[in-house]
């Protein structure tokens, strides 16, 4: 495949320049929050609905906060455990955030906090009939990302391991066949990323995007390694376009043998 | 009206789930709606009567991932 173009890359018709989909929990402070966000170049940023509180009001300032950035926002269900309660949520976030997108999390088991495939396809499937332009986050199983396509989806998010996790890309067999199955289909890997190589592994395979959070919330300094994470996508999608070698089992000599000089 | 009010039953002086959100000081916020675990747009939260022991839902942005 010759792939000339690097620059854009589209989600549910909205041209995109950066591939990194950040998340907004965890860091010390809202300003550091900003801060990362704008290192990072992230074109959208996800947020979640919670609970107000008549008395303090975080959500308010929250959102103040985000509109300022002034990325996309990708609202998430996150916590819901059930068809109902992630559609019930979708809706909620559409009225909010004036938004059609929604990441669809309806969980399956809470230590992994892997996706209930089921329960996603169902969600997905409802909520794409009702005009939402549904992000599931799934896993690298490749029937149920066909049933996700089915049920209208156009974006796939597979795990590359478990939220929160800094594991990296745990299955990459998996990821390769889903990104070779699917050609066409943007791939994002969504969760279970600890370091920029890890991303950049994502983005060498051909992946479209990553979209993380706790890998640059919890850093150390969130500001520098939401930038690392900038330039990793960005390497990994250059050596993608590249063509990498193919890997082999034995060495082969680099340097020309031929000539070699005798000096024993 | 005894309400339960994201998880905490409340005395709501409302008639309407508009006027519970109203009387909670959050008309003019950001915020989303559920009554008894179905959603309620802010359009339909006028014509929405609430009742004792109605669960009501309040949503706002927060952070996510």
């Amino acid at each position: 495949m010759l792939v000339t173009s690097n620059s854009v890359f589209t989600l549910y018709g909205v041209k995109l320049h950066s591939r990194l989909m950040l998340g907004t929990s965890q860091y010390p402070s809202p300003a550091i929050l900003a801060e990362a966000a704008c290192a990072s170049g992230a074109e959208i940023l996800t947020v979640s609905l919670r609970r107000e509180s008549a008395r303090l009001k975080e959500g308010q300032d929250f959102w103040r906060l985000i509109r300022d950035i002034g990325a996309r926002i990708l609202p998430n269900t996150a916590g819901c455990y059930s068809v109902k309660e992630a559609v019930t949520t979708a809706h909620m976030a559409r009225e909010v955030f004036g938004t059609p997108w929604v990441k669809l999390e309806v969980i399956g088991e809470a230590d992994t906090l892997q996706p209930d495939p089921f329960g996603l396809v169902e969600a997905a499937r409802i909520l794409s009939a009702d005009g939402f332009q549904v992000f599931p986050y799934t896993t690298e199983d490749l029937v149920v990302a066909e049933r996700l396509i089915e049920a209208g989806c156009s974006v796939l998010m597979p795990w590359g391991a478990p939220i929160g996790s800094g594991k990296g890309l745990n299955n990459v067999f998996g990821l390769r066949a889903l990104r070779a199955h699917f050609p066409e289909v943007p791939l994002i890997v969504d969760a279970g990323l600890g370091l920029p190589s890890h991303a950049a592994a994502a983005m060498e395979l051909g992946y479209d995007g990553v979209l993380l959070n706790t890998a640059v919330a919890k850093a150390g300094d969130p500001v520098a390694m939401a930038r690392a994470f900038g330039q990793a996508l960005e390497a990994g999608r250059a050596a993608f376009l590249a063509g990498p070698m193919e890997s082999r089992d034995m060495a082969a000599p680099s340097t020309p043998v031929v000539g070699r000089a005798v000096l024993t | 009206m005894k309400l339960v009010v994201n998880g905490e039953l409340q005395e709501v002086p409302a008639a309407t789930l508009a006027e519970a959100v109203h009387s909670l000081d959050l008309g003019e916020a950001k915020v989303a709606t559920a009554l008894n675990g179905e959603f309620v747009p802010a359009r339909a939260r006028a014509s929405t009567p609430v009742k004792d022991g109605d669960r009501i839902e309040i949503l706002a942005p927060r952070q996510g991932g």
